[in-house]
C-alpha cells in the first residue's frame, strides 16, 4: 500500500516538477519514432543518425546546448499522438522530429500545429500534409509518399512493362504509394491488393492471386519487417524467377541483411543513396560506419538532415528559439549541407529533389549490396503542392 | 461521528479534494500536463464506473465494454467529419447509439452465463472493432482526427482545458451518484440478487432478464458518454480504443480499486494510470510489475484497494 | 488447370494450413479448460515463447529441427513451472478470476520477453530444403514449408487423438473432463495430471508459435490476436472436445482465408480497391465472431459438447 502511494507521489512529482528556469538556455528537441517491435531497427537507425549529427554539431546549436528526448510510438497512431502531446505539454520541446509512419504523423500533427511547435518529418510524407493539411510549422526532410513510387512507375515504363500487379499495406502511406505508381505507369493494372497493416505478415493469399493473374511485373511497397517477409515469401513461392518485382522502400540497408539473396536483382527508387558523391554524405556514411559498425539507411540519412535543418534555423535566430516565424523563414531556404546534395523547398515545405534507381547486386565479398544504377528524374516536385494554400 | 472518519472515507475525501483543486494548481503554476493526465483519468474512471454497475454489482463480466467507448467516440468523430459539430446533436446521438447497441448486444448475450458470457461480449466488441477498421472513409485503422471539438454555442468551451476538466469531473460525480441511487433501489437489489442466485429471484417473481438488460443498457450509455468525452479530449478516435485489451484495462481498474464499491473504479483508474505514468518514467518494463500485481490481487486481495482501506480500523 | 481453380485450390490449402495451426493452439486451450475448468488467457504467451525459443536455439545448434525440438522442450518446462507457481492458485475460482489472473500473466510475459530478447523481435530463417516450392498438382505450386506445416500438424493431431483415446493417461484425461471429483476420489494424483496437461497444452501452443515464426517472425504480443481466434474456435467446437476443436479450427481457418482472398473481388464491384481491401478482411474476421455468437445462442454447449460434469 505504501509502495503504491510512493509510486503515486513519484508520478505526481514527475509531472508537476517545475521546469528548469530560463528554458531558453538550451534547445529542446523531441524525436518520435519506433523503438519497439520488429521495426525497432528503423528507429534505432534514425536515432543513431540524429545523434551522429548532433555529435558533428558539437552538441550545440547557435551556441546553446541541445537536449534531445526520444519517444517510442510503438508503431501505433494513438501512442504516437500521446507521446507527441507529452513532448509538447510536459517537456516543452522547441522542435519535434522523426515520424516513420504516415498514420502516426497524421494523428500527431494537430497537437503540434495547435501549439505552434515546429515539426520536421524525417520520413513520413502523407499526401494530405502536402496538400490541404499543409502548415507553415511542418517541414519534411524526406519526400512526399507518392513521389518515389511515381519514379518507379516511370522506370517500369522505360523497361517496357505492359501490365502490373500492385500490392501494398492498407494504411495512409500504402495507399499513397500505390496511387503514386498509378499516376505515372502507363500500362494496365491487372490487380491491386491492400493488406492489413501492420500485423499481416503472411502474404500467401496475395501471392496466390499474383500467380493467377500472370502480370508482366509486380510492384510492392512493404517497409521494415514486412519487406523482409514479403521478399522471403516471394522467393519461397517460386515467383522470384518468374515475375520481375519492382519496389519502393522495401529494400534498404536495414532489411537487406535479412533479405539476403532474395533481394538480388530487385530494383527500387530512392532520393538518397549511400554512394552519393557530395562531401556531407561521405562524412556521414564514413562516420556512421565507424561509430555503429553498420551502414546507414535512408531513414537515418533523412534524420541526419533533420538535425541540420533544425540547426540552420536556430543559428539564423542566434539561439532565440521563441522567434518561430524567423526560424521558419530560415528553414524554407534549406540552407544547409544536405546529404542528398542541395535541394529547395516547395510551397508546402516538401523537398524538390532528384530520384535515383538502385539495384541489389553481389558485393565484393559476395554479400548483396545496394548500388546506384541511374538517375530517374531530376528536380521532381510532388503532385499535391497546388492543393496547399501556402505560397 | 468518528464512524464518518474511517480510513476509507478520509482517503476518498482527500482524493476528491485533490481532483477538485487540481485545475487551480495548474492555472497558478502554468503546468497543464497534470491536468491533461487527470482529465484522461477522470474520463476512464467514468467508463470504469459504468462497467462496475453491471460487473461489480450485477456480476455480468462484460469483456467488451470498451466497445461503447469506441461507439460514443466514433459518433462524435463521424458527425464532426460530416459537418455536424454541435455537441447538442452529437452527444445525445452518442448516447442513443450506445444505448441501442447495448440493447441489441445485451438481448443476445444475457442469455448466456459464466465464461460463455465473457466470450460472447468479447465477440461483439471485436465485431465492432472490425467494423471500425473497415470504415475506410473514417480512417479505418489509421484513426480519425477530430478538428473541432463539440460546440455548445457558448454555454461551455471544450477547448478550454480547465472548463473541460470540470465538465468531466462533474459528469463522473453525477455517474457515481446515479450508480449509488440505482444500486440502493429495488433495481439494484434485483440485479445483485440475480448475481447470487438467479433462479431464486425468478422464483420470487422478478423478471431478472429485463432488469439485467436495463442495467446493461444504462452502463452502455454511460460508457458511450465517456467515449464522446474521450474523443473530444484526444481530438482523435481509432479502433484501438475498442480493442479487447482496453476492456481488460477497464476490468483491471475495477478489480484494483474494488469491485462493487462506489468509488472503487475511480480509485482503480487513478492507481493504474498513475502507476503507468510514474513507473514508466522509472523503468520501461513497468508492466512486469503490474502483471503479477494483478495476479496477487486476484488471489489474495479480492476487495481491491477499497477493500483494504475499509478493513483498516481507525478509532 | 484453369486459373480460377488453381487459385481456389491454393487458397483452400492456405486455409487448411491456418486452420491446422489454430487447432494446435486450440487443442491445448480446450484441454485445460475442459479438464481444469480454467480459462487461460496466457496461452498466447506460450505461443510467443515457442517462437522465441526456436529463434534462439536454431542458430545456436545450427539445425532448424533440433532448435525446434529444444524449443518444444523448453516451452513444456516453462508451462509446467507456470502451473506450479501461478495457475494452481486459481483452481476452483470464478472464471473472472481466471481471466484477470492470466491477463496479468500476459503482461508479465510480454515484458519478460522484452527484457530478455529486446524489443526488436527475432527472425527464424528456414533451411534451404524448406525454402522453395514444389508442384503438387499440375500447375499448382505450393511452398514446401507450408506443406510441411500441414503434415506436422496432422501428425500431431493424430498423435493427440491416439493419446487421448488409446492410452491410460488419455483415459484419465477424458474421465477428468467428465467428472473431476470422481477421478480424485479414485486416488489418482490429480495434481500431477493437471501439471502434465497444462504443460502439454503449453508445448502445443509453443509448437504453433515456432511453426509460424519463419513466416511471421517472433514478436512481442504475437499471442494476443491469435488467442482470441483460438478461444472462438473452442467455443464453437465445444469446450473440452478435441474433435470439436479440430473441426471448428479447420472451418474457421478456411472461412478466414478464403474470405480474405475472395471478398475483395466482390466488394470491388461497389467501391474502391482500398476500401474493398479494408472491408473484406474486416468482414471475414467478423464472420468468425458472428458464427460464434450464433452457435452460442442456438447451441450454447458448442458443436461437439463433452458430456456434462
Amino acid at each position: 500500500m505504501n509502495k503504491i502511494f510512493a509510486a503515486a507521489a513519484g508520478a505526481l512529482t514527475a509531472c508537476v516538477s517545475v521546469p528548469a528556469l530560463a528554458q531558453q538556455k538550451s534547445v529542446k528537441i523531441g524525436f518520435v519514432s519506433t523503438f519497439s517491435g520488429p521495426s525497432a531497427v528503423i528507429g534505432n537507425d534514425m536515432r543513431n543518425s540524429f545523434d551522429l549529427a548532433l555529435d558533428h554539431l558539437g552538441r550545440k546549436m547557435g551556441g546553446l546546448p541541445v537536449e534531445i528526448i526520444y519517444e517510442d510510438d510503438q508503431q501505433k497512431p494513438e501512442v504516437g499522438k500521446q507521446k507527441t502531446e507529452k513532448l509538447i505539454e510536459s517537456d516543452h520541446v522547441d522542435f519535434i522530429a522523426g515520424y516513420i509512419w504516415s498514420n502516426v504523423l497524421l494523428a500527431s500533427l494537430k497537437p503540434a500545429i495547435d501549439s505552434k511547435t515546429i515539426v520536421v518529418s524525417a520520413n513520413a510524407g502523407p499526401s494530405q500534409i502536402a496538400g490541404e493539411l499543409c502548415s507553415p510549422y511542418f517541414f519534411s526532410t524526406s519526400w512526399q509518399n507518392d513521389q518515389t513510387p511515381a519514379a518507379v512507375g516511370l522506370y517500369m515504363n522505360q523497361k517496357g512493362v505492359r501490365n502490373a500487379y500492385l500490392v501494398g499495406p492498407n494504411y495512409a502511406a500504402g495507399k499513397d504509394m500505390l496511387a503514386g505508381v498509378k499516376a505515372t505507369f502507363k500500362g494496365k493494372i491487372v490487380g491491386e491488393d491492400y493488406t492489413r497493416w501492420p500485423d499481416q505478415l503472411d502474404f500467401s493469399a496475395e501471392l496466390s492471386k499474383v500467380r493467377a493473374a500472370r502480370p508482366d511485373a509486380v510492384f510492392v511497397f512493404y517497409p521494415g519487417a514486412a519487406g523482409v517477409q514479403f521478399l522471403n515469401q516471394y522467393a519461397q513461392a517460386g515467383l522470384k524467377n518468374q515475375i520481375p518485382l519492382y519496389t519502393a522502400f522495401t529494400i534498404d540497408e536495414t532489411t537487406l541483411p535479412r533479405q539476403g539473396e532474395n533481394a538480388l536483382g530487385i530494383p527500387g527508387a530512392q532520393q538518397w543513396v549511400n554512394d552519393l558523391p557530395n562531401d556531407a554524405n561521405k562524412k556521414f556514411v564514413a562516420d556512421y560506419k565507424a561509430k555503429y559498425k553498420s551502414s546507414p539507411s535512408f531513414y537515418g540519412a533523412q534524420s541526419y538532415d533533420a538535425a541540420n535543418l533544425v540547426n540552420s534555423a536556430v543559428v539564423a535566430v542566434k539561439g532565440d528559439v521563441a522567434k518561430k516565424v524567423d526560424m521558419i523563414k530560415a528553414m524554407e531556404k534549406a540552407d544547409f549541407a544536405s546529404i542528398r546534395g542541395p535541394y529547395r523547398y516547395g510551397n508546402n515545405h516538401f523537398p524538390i529533389q532528384s530520384f535515383y534507381l538502385q539495384d541489389v547486386v553481389k558485393g565484393l565479398d559476395g554479400i548483396p549490396v545496394l548500388k546506384t544504377v541511374a538517375t530517374i528524374v531530376k528536380d521532381d516536385q510532388d503532385g499535391f503542392h497546388d492543393k496547399c494554400a501556402m505560397k | 461521528m468518528t464512524v464518518l472518519f474511517t480510513a476509507r472515507n478520509i482517503a476518498i475525501g482527500a482524493l476528491l479534494a485533490f481532483l477538485a483543486l487540481l485545475p487551480v494548481y495548474a492555472a497558478a503554476t502554468g503546468q497543464f500536463f497534470p491536468l491533461t493526465l487527470f482529465t484522461r483519468i477522470v474520463i476512464l474512471a467514468l467508463a470504469a464506473t459504468s462497467l462496475n454497475l453491471i460487473l461489480g454489482y450485477g456480476g455480468m463480466v462484460s469483456f467488451g465494454h470498451a466497445a461503447y467507448l469506441g461507439v460514443g467516440g466514433y459518433v462524435v468523430g463521424i458527425l464532426a467529419k460530416e459537418g455536424v459539430t454541435s455537441g447538442f446533436a452529437q452527444w445525445p446521438a452518442a448516447l442513443a447509439v450506445s444505448g441501442i447497441f447495448a440493447l441489441a448486444v445485451g438481448a443476445l448475450c444475457l442469455r448466456t452465463r459464466g465464461v460463455y458470457f465473457i466470450m460472447i461480449t468479447l465477440a461483439f466488441a471485436q465485431m465492432i472493432y472490425y467494423v471500425a477498421v473497415g470504415l475506410d472513409r473514417y480512417g479505418g485503422d489509421d484513426g480519425l482526427t477530430i478538428y473541432r471539438r463539440s460546440q455548445f454555442a457558448g454555454v461551455i468551451d471544450l477547448s478550454g482545458k480547465v472548463q473541460f476538466y470540470y465538465l468531466c469531473l462533474a459528469l463522473l460525480l453525477a455517474a457515481i451518484w446515479l450508480v449509488w441511487r440505482l444500486v440502493n433501489s429495488r433495481f439494484g437489489m434485483v440485479i445483485q440478487g440475480a448475481r447470487s442466485n438467479d433462479r431464486r429471484m425468478r422464483a420470487i417473481g422478478f423478471p431478472t432478464f429485463r432488469y439485467r438488460l436495463a442495467g446493461f443498457v444504462v452502463a452502455g450509455m454511460m460508457c458511450g458518454l465517456a467515449g464522446a468525452l474521450l474523443a473530444n479530449h484526444t481530438d482523435f478516435i481509432s479502433p484501438a480504443s475498442m480493442h479487447w485489451t482496453r476492456s481488460g484495462d477497464l476490468i483491471v481498474m475495477i478489480v484494483l480499486g474494488g469491485m462493487g464499491s462506489l468509488f472503487g473504479p475511480l480509485i482503480g483508474a487513478v492507481t493504474l494510470l498513475m502507476l503507468e505514468e510514474g513507473l514508466s518514467r522509472v523503468t520501461e518494463y513497468w508492466q512486469i510489475i503490474v502483471g503479477p500485481l494483478l495476479l496477487f490481487i486476484v488471489v489474495h486481495a479480492h476487495g481491491g484497494i477499497d477493500g483494504i482501506l475499509a478493513s483498516l480500523r481507525r478509532g | 488447370m484453369r486459373d480460377e481453380v488453381i487459385l481456389l485450390v491454393e487458397q483452400c490449402l492456405n486455409g487448411l494450413q491456418f486452420g491446422l495451426l489454430l487447432f494446435l493452439l486450440a487443442a491445448g486451450l480446450t484441454l485445460v479448460f475442459g479438464i481444469m475448468n480454467l480459462v487461460n488467457l496466457a496461452h498466447g504467451s506460450f505461443y510467443m515463447l515457442g517462437a522465441y525459443f526456436a529463434a534462439t536455439f536454431a542458430p545456436l545448434t545450427g539445425s532448424f529441427v533440433l532448435g525446434a525440438a529444444l524449443a518444444l522442450a523448453a516451452t513444456l518446462v516453462v508451462g509446467m513451472a507456470v502451473e506450479l507457481i501461478a495457475i494452481r492458485k486459481l483452481y476452483g475460482r470464478d472464471h473472472l478470476d481466471h481471466v484477470l489472473g492470466t491477463f496479468g500473466l500476459i503482461l508479465f510475459f510480454n515484458e519478460l520477453v522484452r527484457l530478455v530478447w529486446g524489443p526488436g523481435g527475432m527472425n527464424l530463417p528456414l533451411p534451404p530444403y524448406l525454402g522453395t516450392s514444389i508442384e503438387i498438382f499440375t500447375d499448382v505450386h505450393y511452398p514446401v514449408y507450408r506443406i510441411a506445416i500441414i503434415a506436422v500438424a496432422l501428425v500431431v493431431a493424430l498423435l493427440l487423438y491416439l493419446a487421448v483415446m488409446r492410452t491410460r493417461v488419455g483415459m484419465l484425461i477424458r474421465a477428468g473432463a467428465s467428472n473431476r471429483e470422481m477421478v480424485g476420489a479414485l486416488g489418482i494424483n490429480i495434481q500431477l495430471l493437471y501439471t502434465l496437461v497444462f504443460g502439454v497444452g503449453a508445448a502445443l501452443a509453443g509448437l504453433a508459435g515456432l511453426i509460424q515464426a519463419p513466416i511471421l517472425t517472433a514478436q512481442i504480443g504475437m499471442g494476443e490476436n491469435i488467442l482470441i481466434v483460438a478461444l472462438v474456435v473452442i467455443i464453437i467446437g465445444g469446450i473440452g472436445s478435441i474433435r470439436g476443436a479440430f473441426i471448428a479450427a479447420i472451418f474457421v481457418g478456411l472461412v478466414d482465408t478464403v474470405g480474405r482472398a475472395f471478398l475483395p473481388e466482390l466488394f470491388r464491384l461497389a467501391m474502391t480497391p482500398a476500401a474493398a481491401s479494408a472491408l473484406a478482411p474486416a468482414l471475414s474476421s467478423m464472420l468468425i465472431y458472428v458464427l460464434m455468437a450464433v452457435v452460442l445462442v442456438l447451441r450454447p454447449q458448442g458443436l461437439f459438447p463433452v458430456d456434462g460434469k
